[in-house]
């Protein structure tokens, strides 16, 4: 199976998207960028909602746009989650769900409806009506309806953007549950890092309608020169981590590569596999191992790049085990009184409070 | 008031208006439903142009609009001579001729709320729909019909209520046949005129009671089954 090609151009107010990439057939790929970058638009264009868009759009075989041909977007197996979830007003949630269902039977395709009701949580919403959903529930439902199409790819507009903190924290498990458990690529735009650090295997970075960079999303996270594109304040790696024990003060503990991790307690089960955001700027560097310090947890590793931007600030990467790095985001001075240096040992020191709850999330594993 | 010497007027006139009007609304809704969609949807320039003629019979004297088609359906005419020719009738003067003549007078009534509602629904439901699987024919009737339900009943409720009242393009068009023009409007007028005011007051009377009662039943509708678009 191949995944998705496009070679599309589509001019926008003050500037053009111009996108050639090729997308994984699998797992779930994050569209990242700043605000008009043109991240919404290629969703769009992928989805056949941009008729004015030049070039190719390809998925698994098919070709869905090519010069002179342009399959309607009802006929390319695709589900959408807008924004702003876009349910059917005049239907109630089981309503919706069937709309969808409906149309995807008679396109030979067959959701599974108990599978998706039962994933995203949405028994007890069936009978309701749109305009009597939270925000987080609505977007839920448009998740599992965009799910109910039995789509052959999944295009994800920000569906968290217009929600608060707390209720971006009890769906993005759900997202997780669709990547892992849905056998179904996904496409999702956002401009969040924590977002992205959290669900994407690979990443698509655009910026001004021009793919800056893309692949597996741990190189690019902990890649010192995209941090800027992050925002160095957003900047940070992902780490693999197993879940060890959940202590009686409220913490978690964790295997990682070049240590152990205790982070603020949270739901999962012995063994499983999770991953874990780390902040550039929240990680401190010592030459030797660091004692009587309150910080919890102290992974060793090799310092393997620095690289100094505009500013005070240099961004060091520390490699803990095999694809496994770390980012500090620490001053010149004291890179300079550190005399740091690639192929040294170094210590990266983390406070377990630094690590929010959004950052804690499943591996996803591809 | 009522005695022998004012017998009880003939309702035939009343009927024939309510055939007219549900006629001509039925004909509203098929021709006003794709023109009021296309003004919703399209950007061409011809837009400005297709709404000034629609809303025309707003502000057209009723006998300008009536002169104008009782030419137009002549039998002398194009239109009006192809007509005789392939029916046998003529088109003034008739039924027929009257429910042309009340589809034109009544249109900026059914398309005008239909093109608004569509409009306010905007591209984001039928966006959300061609997601789901649905083709443009599909997604119009299970999506933008229904949210736009609350411009279908505006739109019917009035084309019928402006139908029921039309006077100057009938008596333009229609003339005065018992049975075959003569409407209401026109049979009270002609009451009036001979100074039998009981049977106008009759008259005036059930149509002011229908008029009221078709609006409360659709003020009530509108407030059982509300309906958010978008």
């Amino acid at each position: 199976m191949s995944g998705l090609e496009l070679d599309i151009a589509l001019d926008l107010p003050g500037f053009r998207l111009e996108v050639s990439q090729s997308f994984a057939p699998t797992g779930l790929t994050a569209v990242f960028g700043p605000s008009g970058s043109g991240k919404s638009s290629l969703l769009r264009v992928i989805a056949g909602l941009e008729a004015r868009a030049q070039g190719r759009v390809g998925f698994d075989g098919q070709l869905w746009q090519e010069p002179g041909r342009f399959v309607a977007p009802h006929r390319r197996a695709i589900g959408y989650v807008f924004q702003d979830a876009r349910l059917f007003a005049h239907l109630t949630v089981a309503g919706n769900l069937a709309y969808a269902e409906r149309r995807a039977r008679r396109a030979g395709r067959a959701p599974d409806r108990p599978g998706i009701v039962a994933a995203l949580g949405l028994e007890g919403l069936l009978t309701r009506r749109p305009s009597g959903l939270s925000g987080g529930e609505a977007q839920r439902v448009a998740m599992a309806r965009a799910l109910m199409t039995a789509p052959r790819l999944l295009l994800m507009d920000e569906p968290l953007s217009a929600l608060d903190d707390a209720a971006k924290g009890a769906i993005l498990p759900y997202i997780e549950a669709i990547r892992d458990g849905m056998q179904v690529p996904v496409i999702y735009v956002s401009h969040s890092v924590s977002e992205v650090a959290r669900l994407a295997h690979h990443i698509v970075m655009l910026e001004a309608g021009q793919v800056r960079r893309a692949g597996p999303a741990q190189d690019i996270l902990s890649d010192p020169a995209a941090a800027p594109a992050f925002g160095i304040r957003a900047a940070g790696s992902v780490l693999r981590a197993k879940v060890l024990a959940h202590h009686d003060d409220g913490l978690s503990e964790l295997t990682v590569a070049g240590g152990r991790l205790l982070v603020p307690g949270f739901a999962a089960a012995i063994g499983a596999e999770v991953r874990v955001r780390i902040a550039a700027q929240d990680v401190i560097l010592s030459r030797s191992r660091p004692e009587g310090l309150s910080a919890l947890n102290v992974l060793e590793g090799e310092l393997t790049d620095l690289r100094q931007g505009q500013g005070p600030g240099v961004m060091v990467r520390l490699r803990m085990g095999a694809d496994q790095d770390v980012l500090a985001r620490i001053t010149q001075r004291s890179a300079r009184a550190l005399s740091l240096a690639p192929g040294q040992r170094c210590f990266a020191v983390i406070k377990s409070l630094s690590i929010a709850p959004l950052d804690v999330g499943g591996s996803g594993a591809v | 008031m009522w005695s022998d010497a004012a017998p009880f007027p003939d309702l035939t006139p009343l009927w024939l208006t309510m055939r007219l009007a549900g006629i001509s609304v039925v004909i509203l809704l098929l021709v006003g439903t794709p023109l009021a969609w296309w003004l919703a949807q399209t950007r061409s320039r011809a837009k400005v142009a297709v709404e000034a003629i629609t809303a025309l019979p707003l502000v057209l004297p009723p006998t300008v609009l009536g002169f104008y088609l009782l030419v137009l359906l002549s039998p002398n005419s194009m239109l009006g001579g192809a007509w005789r020719d392939v029916t046998g009738t003529a088109l003034t003067f008739s039924f027929t001729g009257l429910v042309v003549a009340s589809v034109l007078y009544s249109l900026p009534f059914t398309v005008q709320p239909l093109q608004a509602s569509f409009e306010a629904i905007g591209r984001h439901p039928m966006e959300a729909a061609a997601s789901l699987g649905a083709g443009p024919m599909d997604r119009f009737f299970t999506v933008a019909t229904p949210l736009a339900l609350r411009g279908y009943l505006t739109a019917m409720v009035l084309s019928f209520a402006h139908t029921l009242g039309e006077f100057g393009v009938v008596l333009m068009v229609g003339g005065n046949i018992p049975g075959q023009t003569k409407v209401i409007s026109i049979a009270i007028y002609e009451h009036v005129e001979t100074l039998e005011y009981a049977q106008a007051h009759l008259l005036s009377a059930i149509l002011l009671g229908i008029s009221f009662v078709v609006l409360v039943a659709v003020y009530a509708a509108n407030r059982r089954f509300p309906v958010h678009a978008g």
